[in-house]
């Protein structure tokens, strides 16, 4: 096990700055997930962290070595790619114990690794089988046996989980998290999708166009996004936000309507801002904003609707089960203490 | 289910149509043009086995012989073939040559193959395209140049000045061939060795090189193949009889003047083919997988 720190590393291709510089101190034993939308660098920071992209700027350290110009075989780690890449030659039992062949293990130890790998991902049965005869799922746990019996210093995982069905996501989401609660071995995860973060990680770091947006543990990154991408990344359904300006310790929206603030920033009178309130904290309010109803989505546990107020279109989250019709009216009240204030101009956190 | 109610909402436009699958669509469609493929393609092939079977006096008479099949088939072509020529040797020289050339060809394309599609260097494309250039430059003109080295070299009428001017062409053939084939397998895979410990010639022995079985063989088909049949350098680089490819012996050796052996000729070219014929349909399902597939997982 290592700590990773990733100090000022910047990657360019060509004349193209896909990297620009960002600064991520990974403590030993943390599971910490890169994410962010397409394109953000998430996946080519990675291969930096793996020594398959050269790193043009800056260092990244695994323990106390510099690894810049290691070549990825000694940097003690292990990685599982998207599509899995096992070697369709190989059986699973020599997939898994390639890496130990190549370092020229004992065969008892090889034999031993293999088997004890089997055992935590439940592979025994398939030992023979060749990765074509195994399904997506299967498939992904050689990938993580594979990684299991090298027994590194860090794991690296590229969007591991995407090309399974959902069901199939959330089960081995669960068996990732116990992987590394049992194993306890630093990670680094790259994922899309804001909902394995939350789930899965000791602390998110949320990329965007080469840079860090923020970083920190996931409820914090929900509670207190730093930034309106930050705010509208995370979150499902997305937050609702609504431009205006301060004024008399409310909010008044472009369209001439007043959203109530539960303490407004100080000094910000008159600023121009972005109100932020996730769908989950409006709550259903006799005294509230009358909204017309737009769409209603029951999921079942709680229902969806979609709202016009003040004509500003919002969604709403109730745990509730709403009988109203399109075209009807509710009241709806925003919940004070969770409502988020964005500069209008620089998308920054106003609200302390 | 959604094919269940596919073929429910397929079945009434069907009805009164001739089905796709009936008789005579297949026969008209399928089995009439492959006919008439197969016997273009295979007539030489019968050609060539019924003159090596006819005897001379049968061989010149088209008025009381029906020239497209044997009266009274014999086997002296063959005998004179075989004893009264140096035949065995020659097929022997050509099996030395061709397999010496394409074993060299294949190892050789196999490295250039692997660097110009795996190593990112400075480059690469325009190496690509310059080894095949290389090939479009015609034997024709090319063994003029290439018959001052092999004369300077000493190889002259040794079965070295064919196994190394053979590589000339297989390897810019192959090694394109080869690219091919590489580019179809995953380059995760990889970076996976790489990362688990194995270095650029072991991920090459280990990893690619098992994957690309197919390949190998199509290319290594087509370079025994094309040195088999090789006429223009093995005419002017060997001059001894015994030395001598099939292709070029059996024209050299068979037609004496205008006296054109038919009987013999047809024999010796019956009997080259068979060993070319033989190494395809052993290869054929890894021929044309290469040529039609990637490397699934």
């Amino acid at each position: 096990m290592a700590s990773v720190d990733i100090i000022d590393a910047a990657k360019s291709f060509g004349a193209v700055r896909v990297i620009k510089g960002v600064n991520i101190p990974i403590g030993d034993g943390e599971f910490v997930i890169l994410v962010g939308p397409s394109g953000c660098g998430k996946s080519t920071l990675l291969r930096m962290i793996a020594g398959l992209e050269e790193i043009s700027e800056g260092q990244i350290r695994i323990g106390s070595r510099v690894v810049n110009d290691v070549p990825p075989k000694e940097r003690d780690i292990a990685m599982v790619f998207q599509n899995y890449a096992l070697y369709p030659h190989m059986t699973v039992a020599d997939n898994m114990a390639f890496s130990l062949k190549l370092k020229q293990a004992p065969k008892s130890e090889i034999t031993a690794k293999v088997d004890r790998a089997a055992q935590i991902l439940g592979l025994g049965p398939l030992l023979q089988r060749y990765p074509r005869q195994l399904s997506g799922g299967q498939r992904q746990r050689v990938a993580m046996g594979r990684a299991i019996v090298r027994d590194p210093q860090v794991f690296l995982f590229d969007e591991p989980l995407s090309n399974l069905d959902a069901k199939l996501r959330v089960q081995m989401r669960t068996e990732i998290k116990e992987l590394h609660q049992r194993l306890k071995t630093t990670t680094i995860y790259v994922t899309h999708d804001q909902i394995e973060a939350m789930t899965m990680a000791d602390r998110i770091v949320v990329m965007h166009d080469g840079i860090v947006e923020q970083m920190g543990v996931p409820l914090d990154l929900y509670d207190r996004p730093a930034n309106l991408f930050v705010a509208g990344f995370i979150g499902s359904p997305a937050m609702n936000m609504i431009k205006g300006s301060i004024r008399n310790s409310s909010f008044e929206t472009e369209k001439g309507n007043h959203l109530p603030l539960g303490n407004a920033p100080a000094a910000s009178e008159g600023r121009r801002a972005i109100y932020g309130v996730r769908p989950e904290h409006i709550h259903l309010a006799g005294d509230g904003i009358p909204a017309e109803v737009v769409v209603v989505e029951p999921t079942g546990a709680e229902t969806q609707v979609i709202v016009k107020a003040g004509g500003d279109e919002l969604t709403c989250v109730f745990r509730e089960r709403i009988t109203a019709k399109p075209g009807e009216t509710i009241r709806i009240a925003p919940e004070l203490k969770v409502v988020h204030l964005f500069d209008a101009d620089d998308g920054r956190r106003l609200s302390a | 289910m959604t094919d269940a109610v596919q073929q429910v909402a397929a079945k009434p436009a069907r009805t009164g149509v001739i089905s796709w699958h009936s008789t005579p669509r297949r026969v008209a469609t399928i089995y009439l043009p492959l006919a008439c493929f197969v016997v273009v393609l295979l007539f030489p092939f019968y050609w060539m086995t019924i003159t090596t079977l006819k005897p001379n006096h049968e061989l010149y008479n088209y008025k009381d012989y029906n020239p497209f099949f044997v009266h009274s088939p014999t086997l002296v072509n063959v005998k004179k073939l075989l004893f009264d020529t140096e035949y065995p040797q020659w097929l022997f020289t050509t099996m030395s040559i061709a397999i010496a050339a394409t074993v060299l060809s294949i190892f050789a394309s196999v490295l250039a193959a692997y660097a110009i599609q795996r190593l990112r260097f400075r480059g690469s494309q325009w190496v690509g395209l310059a080894i095949y250039l290389a090939y479009l430059v015609p034997p024709s003109i090319l063994f003029i140049p290439l018959a001052t080295m092999v004369f300077k070299l000493g190889l002259y009428d040794s079965p070295f000045a064919l196994i190394l001017t053979y590589p000339t062409f297989l390897i810019p053939f192959c090694t394109w061939l080869l690219i091919g084939y590489f580019k179809s397998i995953p380059y995760e895979l990889e970076e996976c060795a790489m990362i688990d410990g194995a270095t650029r010639l072991q991920i090459l022995r280990k990893i690619t090189l098992p994957l690309a079985v197919p390949g190998l063989i199509s290319a290594g088909i087509f370079a025994f193949t094309l040195s088999w049949n090789e006429f223009i350098y093995a005419l002017a680089f060997i001059q001894s009889s015994e030395k001598k490819t099939v292709p070029v012996a059996v024209l050299t050796q068979l037609v004496q003047g205008d006296d054109y052996q038919w009987g013999a000729l047809m024999a010796g070219a019956l009997f080259g083919s068979i060993p070319v014929a033989l190494f395809y349909s052993f290869f054929v399902d890894y021929y044309v997988s290469s040529l039609t597939g990637a490397v699934k997982e």
